[in-house]
């Protein structure tokens, strides 16, 4: 079933819930902030934001979101991670926290801080599936990268080969599995909407 | 050379004006607290802080011991770089840019150029463009707010009275930024190099805020904050976050105020969240009056 004009949630525990309600706007969606149960019933689909997904773990698990978050996720609810959305999203966090909660929406392993500590994060452009136009440059801050994916996972962007840091050569940054997608960087910081296009069109087919 | 890149693709860049103040962004909704030892950092990490701030003692006891307080010895800072796994700041001295030069070696994600920390310059404050490191500065009204942002600062929070439990100045000068901002979207464009002139701030920064009506970077709260209603109200006064200092590791019970300020600062609107999680918390810091404090001992009125 299509809809015009989807309502996409932004989880508003913590993070940088505004820019990515102000991108949905601009992408054609109604965004509102989701903190409680109640709120999440009545959206076609979530973004999880960046910011800091140890806080959010936490706060998702006192303020008993956890269990309905997988629920609509297990039922199908389109949802879109950044950096800690995607951490979140993940099955597995490596170098995470032993208490960190996992969604289990994606069949990728991540791992966190993997490009190092905020002196090392950086933005650049690279190439993203599914999104047309020039390059997309992307954010990332304290960023994870996915290691590993599993069947089912599309690839839509990896760090580009340069001088300055051949370790992060071919590191995936952004992957789709179903309804759900994940980039490691922030599209919600740059002003162009173009993922967040492509993500309030994967609710729109649902 | 094996280089292969893409045609249009520009060079990967670190420490750009964009990355540094999208990290302050990712804080937002979250509470930043200080530590001074890796036991204190993980008790913060465990209750659910965005980010933890190293120093060497919490304003109450610079307060309390007097003496010239300086950046933490970096041993300190490694071992809390190395106990917790969200990002560490960790504060030098107003001006004294070869501190931030350590801070920045050691690898942490945030420098505060802190007026709690004794000034090392009482003219110049560090020219923070020249860094990778995001710097955070305090301020007490809009015009002291863009001359930091203009030196580089990639985040502000605005000023209380570090070290007394007592919020009072930290709702004034939150409220000063706040109107100042409200006063400034008001005016008319030929009124902005006056008031350029007012604020003691670069014309074209003061443009460009009145146009969008907010800093250009984010703007948390710090100093008096104590208990789970005081960030709360911060929040509702505008703060996009919270910086706690002496309020939580000289309270009676550190985890449970930690993780309740923490849920207040998410649901600052939400009198019954408040309710529960206010309560049970066991005594909260002493405090003392900004009143009682003699002013050349007044930390918020350090910085220019």
């Amino acid at each position: 079933m299509s809809k015009n004009r989807p309502v996409i949630g932004v989880l508003a525990l913590q993070g940088d819930v505004r820019e990515h309600a102000t991108m949905l706007e601009r992408a054609g969606a109604t965004a509102i902030g989701v903190r409680r149960p109640a709120e999440l019933a009545e959206v076609d689909g979530l973004v999880l934001p960046g910011g800091e997904s140890t806080t959010m773990s936490r706060l998702l698990e006192t303020f008993e979101l956890l269990d309905p978050l997988r629920e609509r996720l297990a039922d199908g609810m389109p949802a879109f991670g950044s950096c800690a959305g995607m951490i979140l999203l993940a099955r597995q966090a490596l170098d995470g926290r032993d208490d960190q909660r996992q969604l289990d929406a994606l069949d990728v392993v991540v791992r966190r801080n993997a490009f190092g500590r905020q002196v090392d994060s950086f933005e650049g452009d690279l190439d993203f599936t599914g999104v047309d136009g020039p390059p997309l440059h992307a954010v990332f801050i304290r960023a994870p990268w996915v290691e590993k994916t599993g069947d089912g996972v599309e690839v839509l962007a990896r760090i580009p080969h340069t001088r300055d840091a051949p370790a992060a050569a071919d590191r995936i940054v952004a992957v789709r599995q179903g309804p759900v997608l994940a980039t490691a960087f922030h599209p919600e910081l740059t002003g162009d909407e173009r993922v967040h296009r492509l993500f309030v069109g994967i609710v729109q087919e649902r | 050379m094996s280089d292969v890149q893409s045609p249009n693709s520009s060079l990967p860049e670190t420490g750009t004006a964009r990355v540094k103040r999208g990290m302050a962004e990712m804080l937002k909704g979250g509470v930043i607290m200080d530590v001074v030892t890796p036991e204190q950092a993980k008790i913060a990490e465990d209750a659910g802080a965005v980010a933890v701030m190293a120093l060497e003692r919490v304003p109450a006891d610079i307060r309390a011991q007097g003496g010239v307080a300086r950046m933490s010895d970096p041993d300190l800072i490694d071992g809390i770089v190395s106990t917790v796994s969200i990002p560490v700041m960790a504060k030098a001295r107003i001006g004294h840019f070869v501190e931030a030069r350590v801070l920045q070696a050691l690898g942490v994600d945030y420098v505060d150029e802190s007026e709690v920390l004794t000034p090392a310059d009482y003219v110049n404050h560090i020219d923070k463009w020249a860094f990778t490191v995001p710097f955070v500065c305090g301020a007490t009204n809009l015009g002291e707010a863009l001359r930091r942002i203009n030196e580089g600062a990639a985040m502000i929070r605005s000023k209380g009275e570090a070290g007394t439990g007592d919020v009072s100045n930290a709702t004034t000068h939150m409220r000063k930024i706040r109107a100042e901002l409200r006063t400034l979207s008001s005016l008319p464009e030929d009124e902005l190099y006056v008031a350029a002139k007012e604020l003691q701030a670069p014309y074209e920064l003061v443009k460009e805020v009145a146009a969008t009506g907010k800093l250009p970077v984010v703007l948390f709260t710090a100093g008096g904050i104590a208990t789970p209603a005081d960030a709360a109200m911060m929040m509702q006064l505008g703060a996009e976050g919270v910086f706690v200092g002496s309020g939580i590791f000289k309270s009676g019970d550190p985890a449970r105020r930690a993780e309740a300020i923490v849920k207040a600062t998410t649901f600052h609107d939400d009198p019954d969240v408040l309710a529960k999680v206010s309560r049970g918390l066991g005594e909260a810091m002493v405090g003392i009056n900004v009143d009682d404090v003699p002013e050349p001992h007044r930390l918020a009125e350090r910085g220019w």
